[in-house]
């Protein structure tokens, strides 16, 4: 989980973290780190979800660099989500560059468990 | 297998993604863990084992990345394996270790990895040194493995590496006091972290008078240092004391001693390891086990002497017939 760029609104983002963790998912936190540092961690981590949090307006441009750098680096079945604020009309054009669900501010917290937890048993895990 | 071997390749060869795939693999306990680590346990040992335990909040995180930076720039490939050692009842975690590492992506020979006792199969322990094994065997040179100090894991790390390294803080009132005997005990290098605090030069003197008084282990007397790693302050010090420490275990076989010496404790733990699950399972599958308890609760017999004849049992059948074998034999 990651603060995408300089953004430093942290309460959703650890909220979220700890929810997961609770839902019994191992969650390595990296605070505010960019595209490259955050796609580096989740091929060292071996992540299978990458969630990206912003609330600066930064999302079009660094959350599908994400997606971008994700598959140059052959890990393309990891899935991204992002949270925070973000312009519903948006929400396509982001989905469209391979973020795979977009939760705003007023999303419960059961259905972001819910949707990590589908985007993750929905596909087969690869194996050796 | 063949996938497996493939896998293996690549990482040896240094592929990031195949590296970080096999210690999933081994993390899981996947059939092909311990093809895996056959494999690459001739190709490790030349790499510098450095263990980082202290209490939790004195920062240890952000000297490991001072020091990643200092290996880096002096041009060796690091590799680490920061352990959160906590018990999950959920089996989830929230680990934050690499919230200080702050690297240029894919600029620097570093591997930095992560690990929790919710995603481990085994003991978290022995599965860290195994992971630690892969990083070495896998081109690193320097190989740290970072643990918060509670419970038993800054004794586990001291058996799985050829440096450990102490940081503490300065603390009000107590100062010795309050650090746990064992990190005493343990410790080839100190550092005083967060220096810039009131109390470190008192911190640092008290655990110099302390190590004073303690038997050397392998001649070496246990080095102090002070350090203010977010304004990088002492690093530079503590850098070359790891390698002071590494060129005391160079010589006189000293570093050759120590590894040996932990192999022995290594091989006895993971034969007991696998005693102990064989031993389990077939408690576990006994269906008579709830009526001994009955026995047990009721008094008609005693926990000890049915732990023995269990013991008893199982020790009669490991040396004696092999049921389904002998029909076939």
């Amino acid at each position: 989980m990651a603060k995408l760029g300089l953004d430093i609104h942290w309460r959703g983002v650890l909220l979220v973290s700890q929810f997961l963790k609770d839902a019994g998912m191992e969650v390595i936190y990296i605070g505010n780190k960019f595209p490259e540092q955050i796609v580096e961690a989740a091929i060292e981590e071996d992540a299978d979800v990458v969630g990206v949090s912003t609330l600066s307006g930064n999302h079009l441009t660094l959350g599908p660099k994400v997606v971008e750098l994700l598959k140059a680096q052959g890990m393309e079945t990891v899935k991204v989500f992002m949270g925070g604020v973000i312009p519903p009309n948006h929400i396509p054009i982001l989905k469209g560059k391979g973020i795979h669900e977009v939760f705003g501010p007023d999303t419960p917290m059961q259905t972001i468990i819910d949707g990590i937890k589908t985007a993750i048993l929905g596909t087969d895990p690869p194996t050796g | 297998m063949k996938k497996t071997d493939r896998l293996i390749e690549a990482a040896l060869a240094g592929d990031k993604l195949s590296i970080a795939r096999m210690i999933s693999l081994v993390e899981r306990g996947d059939d092909q863990a311990g093809r895996i680590l056959e494999k690459i346990y001739p190709q490790s040992g030349g790499a510098y084992y450095i263990g980082i335990t202290g209490p939790p909040g004195a920062g240890k995180s952000t000297i490991v990345d001072r020091l990643i930076h200092l290996f880096c720039v002096n041009g060796y490939s690091v590799g680490v394996i920061a352990i959160d050692p906590s018990s999950p009842f959920t089996g989830g975690s929230l680990l934050g270790d690499r919230i200080r590492i702050n690297r240029d992506a894919f600029k620097e020979d570093v591997f930095f990895r992560s690990m929790s006792a919710g995603r481990v199969m085994g003991g978290l322990s022995r599965t860290a040194k195994d992971a630690s094994r892969i990083l070495d065997a896998c081109g690193k040179e320097i190989v740290i493995m970072e643990t918060v100090g509670v419970g038993q894991s800054e004794l586990d790390i001291a058996q799985a590496t050829d440096t450990i390294m102490v940081v503490v803080v300065p603390e009000s009132g107590d100062n010795i006091q309050t650090l746990k005997a064992g990190l005493m005990e343990i410790g080839d290098i100190f550092a005083v972290n967060k220096s810039d605090r009131a109390g470190a030069e008192d911190m640092a003197s008290s655990i110099k008078a302390m190590l004073d008084l303690a038997p050397l282990k392998m001649d070496w007397h246990p080095s102090v240092f002070l350090t203010a790693a977010t304004l990088n302050q002492g690093v530079d010090e503590l850098y070359e004391g790891l390698w002071n420490h590494y060129r005391h275990l160079r010589k006189e076989d000293r570093l050759k001693l120590r590894r040996k010496n932990q192999l022995r404790s290594e091989l006895v733990r993971k034969v007991d390891e696998i005693v102990f699950e064989s031993l389990r399972d077939r408690m576990n599958r006994d269906e008579n086990l709830d009526l001994l308890l009955e026995d047990i609760w009721s008094k008609k017999t005693d926990i000890y002497t049915a732990a023995r004849n269990i013991a008893d049992q199982w020790k009669a059948g490991a040396s004696g017939k092999h049921g389904h074998t002998d029909e076939m034999s």
